[in-house]
C-alpha cells in the first residue's frame, strides 16, 4: 500500500530524513518509535504534503502511484489521513460544516456522489455513538476551545468519518491522560480492517499497550535502524533510546 | 476653489427660501454652509482624514437630486415590512411599507417633519459642528431636507426589524444628497434596525448621511448596517450615538461596497452601565477605499464597550481603521475591548489600522490589539489535509474571518439574512484574484 524508498527530506535547509525506507501492507499496523529529533513528525508531515518539507531524494508510492506529486487535498482524497500532533483551532469554521466540506470534496474527487445534509448527519451520528463522543462537538468551531484530549479525539472522529486507506497518527498519544489514551486507542481499533493500514508514530510505548502493532520500527537520525515485532517496543521501554545511538551509521 | 463645495452651494442657492427657512432653520443652514466654505474639505494635514485623501472628490461637481426616480418594486422584494425607502436621497412613499406599525413605533420622513409642527426635526438639525474638519456634517446641517425619524415609546418592545433602505440609481449627472436621521428609543424601549445601502446599477453619486442615535435609560437597540453600494459611489456617513444608563447598543457594520466609503461612528456612554457591542467588516477590493473611524467615549462609571472589527484588502483596495476609545475621568469600573484583525489578500492592497486608547480614569479594564496578516498557513494545511481543495479552503477561512464580526448580532436568523451579501462580495473578490 505504502512504499517509501531511500527518502531524504530537508526542512529549512537541514536534512532530517536521511534515507528512510519502509513498506506498509494493507491491514497492517506499523509503529514508528524513536527519540526526539529522529524525524518522526517530519515523516508524517511529508507524507501529508505540508509545505516546507523538501524531498531531495527517494520516492513514496501509495497504491502504486507517486504520492509526492500530489497536493495535500489529493493525497487525502486518495486515502491518506494524518492525525495531527497539534490539531489547529480554526475560529469561525463550524466543525460540522468543515467535516461535510471535507468529506464531499473527497467524494467528488473520487467521482462519488456528494452527501446531502441528512445523509451526512446520519453518518456523523453513527460515528459519534461508536466513539462515545458528544454531539456538542459538532456545533463548535474546529477545535476551538477544545482541551488537548478533545482535540485528539476529534482527530480520531475525523479518521472514522473520512475512512481513509492509510491513517498516520502523529504522536496522537502525547499529552493524553490514560482515559483519553484508551478512547483514542478504542477508536483506532474499531477502524482496523484488512483493507486499512496504520502508521502509528509515537515516542512512548504506552499507546502500543492498547494498539497492538504488527511491526515496530525504530527511527533514529533520519533512518530506520531496527525493525521487529511488538516485543521491540517493550525492549525500548525497558532500555530507553540510548542504545540507538550506537546503531546510527556515521 | 473646490468644485465639490461650489457645486453644492449652487444647489443650495437655487432652493426656494420657504424650504431653506422651514422650521426657522434658515440661519443655521446658511451658517453651516458658510463654515464649510470657510474651512474647506479636510486636507492631508487633517489628522482625522490623514489616510483618506479627498483631493479627487473635492474637484468633482454634483447636482441636486431634484426629482425622485421611479424604481421597480421587485428590486426590493427581499426586504420585508416595515420598511422605509429612500431613492437617490428622496423618500419613496410608494416603495415604503409603513402601514400597521407596531404600537409604540413612530416613523416619519424628515421632509414631512419640516413642513409639520413637529419640533424634533429642529432639535436634530439645529446642532452646530465647530471643528474645522467636520465639513461633511456642516454640509449635512445646511443641505439635509430628508431622512428617517424613528421613535420608540417607553417600554415598547418592537419585534419586527425596521428596515431603512437607501437606494442609489443612475441619473443624468452625478448627484449629491444629504440625509439626517434620528433613532430615538425612550426608556426601556427596544428595536432592531437594519440599514441597507444599495445600488440598482453603476453610478457616481455622493451620499452624505448623518445619523443620531439616542438611547434613553434601559433602551436596547440592535442595529445592522449593510453598505453594499456600487463601486463608483461615494458614501460619507457619520453616526453619533448617546447612551443613557443601562442602555444597550449592539451593532454590526458590513462595509462591502462603494468606491469611497467613510464612516465615523461616535458613541458616548453617558449613563452608568451603558453598554456598546460592535462588530464590523471592512472589505476593500478593486480600487475601493473603505475607512471606518470609531470614537467611543466612556463618560459614566461601569460602562462597557466591546469592539470586534475585521478588515480585508484585496487587489488595489485600501482599508483604513481607526479604533479610538477614550475613558474620561471618573468613568471608573469601565471595561473596554477592541480587537482589530486584518487580512491582506494581495501585495498591492493596503491596510492602515490605528487602535488608540486614552485613559483618564483609575479603575478600568482595557485591552486593544490590531494585527495585519495573511491567511494562517497552518489553518490552510489542516483543511487541505482533510481533502478540501486550496481555493475552497482559502474561501472558507476568509469567510470565517469576516463572519466573526457578523456573529456580534447574536440573532442567528438575522446573521443568516445578512450573510449572503458578505459571501457574494467575498466570492467576487476571490473570482477576480
Amino acid at each position: 500500500m505504502l512504499k517509501i524508498e531511500n527518502l531524504h527530506v530537508r526542512v529549512a535547509g537541514k536534512e532530517i530524513l536521511k534515507g528512510l525506507s519502509l513498506e506498509v501492507l494493507p491491514g497492517q499496523v506499523h509503529a514508528i518509535m524513536g527519540p526526539n529529533g529522529a524525524g518522526k513528525s517530519t515523516l508524517g508531515n511529508v507524507l501529508a504534503g505540508r509545505e516546507g518539507y523538501e524531498v531531495v531524494e527517494g520516492s513514496v508510492s501509495f497504491e502504486g502511484s507517486d504520492l509526492l506529486t500530489l497536493a495535500p487535498e489529493e493525497r487525502a482524497a486518495e486515502g491518506v489521513f494524518l492525525a495531527f500532533q497539534y490539531p489547529v483551532e480554526i475560529p469561525g469554521v463550524n466543525n460540522t460544516y468543515f467535516l461535510r466540506a471535507a468529506l464531499n470534496a473527497q467524494r467528488k474527487y473520487r467521482g462519488e456522489p456528494e452527501l446531502d445534509s441528512m445523509q451526512f448527519l446520519k453518518r456523523v451520528r453513527e460515528k459519534l455513538s461508536v466513539l462515545h463522543l458528544k454531539d456538542e462537538l459538532l456545533h463548535r468551531a474546529v477545535n476551538e476551545g477544545f482541551s488537548g484530549g478533545e482535540k485528539k479525539r476529534n482527530e480520531i472522529f475525523q479518521l472514522a468519518l473520512l475512512e481513509p486507506k492509510l491513517a498516520i497518527l502523529d504522536e496522537t498519544d502525547s499529552g493524553l491522560d490514560i482515559d483519553a489514551l484508551k478512547a483514542v486507542a478504542d477508536g483506532v481499533n474499531l477502524m482496523r480492517s484488512p483493507e486499512r493500514a496504520f502508521l502509528v508514530i509515537t515516542h512512548y510505548q504506552r499507546l502500543l499497550d492498547y494498539i497492538t502493532p504488527d511491526v515496530v520500527h525504530v527511527l533514529a537520525d533520519g533512518r530506520i535502524v531496527e525493525s521487529g515485532g511488538p516485543q521491540l517496543a517493550l525492549e525500548l521501554e525497558a532500555h530507553g533510546y540510548a542504545w540507538v545511538k550506537d546503531r546510527v551509521a556515521p | 476653489m473646490s468644485g465639490l463645495l461650489d457645486s453644492l452651494k449652487t444647489g443650495f442657492d437655487a432652493l426656494p427660501a420657504a424650504i431653506v427657512d422651514a422650521q426657522g432653520l434658515g440661519e443655521s443652514r446658511r451658517r453651516s454652509l458658510a463654515q464649510a466654505f470657510a474651512d474647506g474639505l479636510p486636507g492631508p494635514r487633517a489628522e482625522r482624514w490623514k489616510y483618506t485623501p479627498l483631493r479627487a472628490l473635492s474637484q468633482r461637481s454634483f447636482v441636486d437630486a431634484a426629482v425622485a426616480p421611479k424604481l421597480h418594486p421587485a428590486f426590493l422584494a427581499d426586504i420585508p415590512a416595515p420598511r422605509m425607502v429612500f431613492v437617490n436621497g428622496h423618500f419613496d412613499a410608494a416603495l415604503s411599507l409603513l402601514t400597521d406599525l407596531a404600537p409604540g413605533l413612530a416613523v416619519q420622513p424628515l421632509s414631512q417633519a419640516l413642513i409639520g409642527d413637529d419640533l424634533r426635526a429642529v432639535n436634530v438639525l439645529g446642532r452646530r459642528f465647530e471643528h474645522a474638519d467636520e465639513t461633511f456634517a456642516r454640509l449635512n446641517a445646511s443641505l439635509s431636507f430628508e431622512g428617517a425619524l424613528v421613535r420608540v415609546e417607553a417600554d415598547a418592545k418592537i419585534a419586527a426589524p425596521l428596515q431603512l433602505v437607501f437606494v442609489s440609481t443612475p441619473a443624468d449627472g452625478d448627484l449629491a444628497w444629504h440625509q439626517r436621521h434620528l433613532l430615538e428609543l425612550r426608556e426601556n424601549a427596544s428595536l432592531t434596525v437594519i440599514e441597507h445601502h444599495l445600488a440598482t446599477a453603476a453610478h457616481r453619486h455622493l451620499g452624505n448621511h448623518l445619523m443620531h442615535v439616542h438611547l434613553k435609560p434601559g433602551a436596547q437597540l440592535l442595529h445592522a448596517r449593510v453598505q453594499d453600494e456600487d463601486a463608483g459611489a461615494t458614501l460619507i456617513a457619520r453616526t453619533d450615538a448617546a447612551l443613557a444608563s443601562d442602555a444597550q447598543y449592539r451593532r454590526v457594520d458590513l462595509e462591502l461596497g462603494a468606491g469611497l466609503s467613510r464612516h465615523e461612528l461616535n458613541v458616548a456612554l453617558q449613563g452608568k452601565r451603558a453598554d456598546f457591542v460592535s462588530g464590523g467588516v471592512l472589505l476593500a477590493g478593486g480600487r475601493r477605499h473603505v475607512d471606518t473611524r470609531l470614537g467611543i467615549e466612556h463618560v459614566a462609571r461601569d460602562t462597557r464597550c466591546d469592539l470586534l472589527w475585521r478588515g480585508l484588502a484585496a487587489e488595489r483596495g485600501r482599508a483604513v481603521f481607526h479604533g479610538g476609545i477614550t475613558i474620561r475621568e471618573g468613568a471608573d469600573g469601565t471595561a473596554a475591548t477592541l480587537s482589530n484583525k486584518n487580512l491582506l489578500l494581495s501585495d498591492s492592497a493596503e491596510i492602515d489600522t490605528q487602535p488608540v486608547l486614552e485613559i483618564y480614569a483609575d479603575e478600568v479594564k482595557a485591552a486593544h490589539g490590531a494585527t495585519v496578516g495573511r491567511l494562517d498557513a497552518g489553518h490552510l494545511f489542516y483543511l487541505r489535509a482533510r481533502g478540501i481543495p486550496e481555493a475552497q479552503a482559502r474561501a472558507l477561512l476568509t469567510l470565517a474571518f469576516a463572519r466573526e464580526a457578523l456573529g456580534r448580532l447574536l440573532d442567528p436568523a438575522l446573521i443568516e439574512q445578512l450573510s449572503p451579501a458578505l459571501e457574494a462580495r467575498l466570492a467576487s473578490l476571490e473570482a477576480s484574484a
